[in-house]
């Protein structure tokens, strides 16, 4: 597999090492030139230094015969010129750009450019996951369509002193696991809840949040 | 130039080609908003033109918006760069459904692959080398075609 990151800093930098630990083979197109120095010292990629949406510098980083090409600069438009002229004038098959600004991720979708926000990422991962600071581990299992969530019951939470029959669950969410003092504890409907019980929820992408305030109460 | 019914113009990019671009078409009577990211861009701007200006990044959605993009006959973009041209040209078109959007590019390459894609752009360095071409191998048909004064 032949890959081309455009891009600069630490962005450009990891992104080109994870495919090179994959045994892709990976050329660097990017705008700093002492950056291209200390990139190709110490990486095993090539590096062409340059704007990344010039089609004379594309070709010469060999994007005829590219798999992947990954666009991410800090400027919206660049990326997207860069992915739609991999596409267009080199056909590379898959052109995958950044966006900087959540907004414009619907817009190059109409566009026709592949993108994903990593603004977007991580306010959702941190909607999800650090905002409540009960939930000590989330797992996605089955390709996403099923969260595995640890949280620990506050003395605030509003579950605590009730049994489980007592707490009205949506459909397709449940407790799977009760950790008290270390010891795992098979739920039934007569068990108690105490605070400081660690839960392992099972849940669905679509109740996730519910069933989090539930026991939370936020 | 033909006096038609007033367009309501949006001009990106304020600079020599832009602030002129402006200052004529407000001139001639359209409604003109300019946006342009740099303020001191607006200098450039005459008594001539009457219009609006938007200091703002051109590629934000909030600002196109806010130039009331969705209402406007004509997107015309030139800033300094290319990829921004470009970009505010196809959400021009494909977003705001602009019925007449026309972009600067400098790039043959870029010029070339864009209008592929349906998109109407100008090349100011094809232009100039044109104007040469006519000037150097018609010289009395180009004084008599484009006379520098309007």
């Amino acid at each position: 597999m032949k890959v081309i990151v455009i891009g600069q800093g630490k962005p450009a930098y990891f992104l080109s090492k994870e495919y090179l630990a994959k045994g892709y083979s990976v050329t660097i197109i990017n705008p700093i030139l002492e950056e291209c120095v200390r990139f190709s010292k110490r990486m095993n990629a090539a590096v062409v230094h340059g704007d990344g949406s010039d089609p004379r510098l594309l070709k010469e980083a060999g994007a005829t015969g590219a798999d992947i090409l990954i666009s991410a600069l800090p400027n919206d438009q660049d990326n997207l010129v860069a992915c739609q002229l991999a596409s267009i004038l080199f056909e590379v098959p898959r052109a995958v750009a950044l966006v900087n600004d959540p907004e414009n991720e619907q817009i190059f979708k109409k566009l026709g450019v592949t993108c994903f926000s990593t603004t977007q990422i991580i306010s959702r991962l941190i909607a999800q996951r650090a905002s409540l600071e009960e939930v000590t581990n989330l797992i996605p299992a089955s390709e996403g369509k099923v969260n595995i969530t640890e949280l620990v019951l506050r003395s605030t939470s509003p579950v605590v002193g009730k049994h489980l029959y007592e707490i009205v669950l949506p459909e397709n969410a449940l407790v799977g696991v009760i950790v008290r003092d270390g010891e795992p504890i098979v739920p039934r409907g007569p068990s108690r809840l105490l605070a400081g019980d660690r839960l392992v929820l099972i849940t669905l992408p679509e109740n996730h949040g519910p069933v989090l305030s539930i026991f939370t109460g936020k | 130039m033909v006096k038609s019914e007033a367009l309501y113009v949006v001009v990106v990019g304020c600079g020599r080609i832009g602030s002129r671009v402006a200052n004529r078409l407000s001139g001639n009577g359209h409604s003109v908003v300019v946006i342009d990211r740099r303020e001191q861009a607006f200098d450039g701007l005459t008594a001539e033109f009457g219009g609006f200006r938007i200091e703002g990044n051109a590629t934000e959605l909030s600002v196109l918006k806010q130039a009331k993009l969705h209402q406007a006959d004509v997107c015309i973009a030139t800033t300094q760069e290319d990829n921004v041209n470009l970009m505010v040209a196809q959400v021009a078109e494909r977003v705001f459904s602009v019925p007449l959007v026309l972009a600067q590019v400098y790039d043959p390459k870029r010029k070339e692959v864009y209008e592929r894609l349906g998109i109407r752009v100008i090349c100011p360095n094809s232009i100039a080398v044109e104007s040469f071409l006519d000037a150097v191998e018609r010289p009395a048909m180009t004084a008599e075609a484009e006379p520098c004064t309007p």
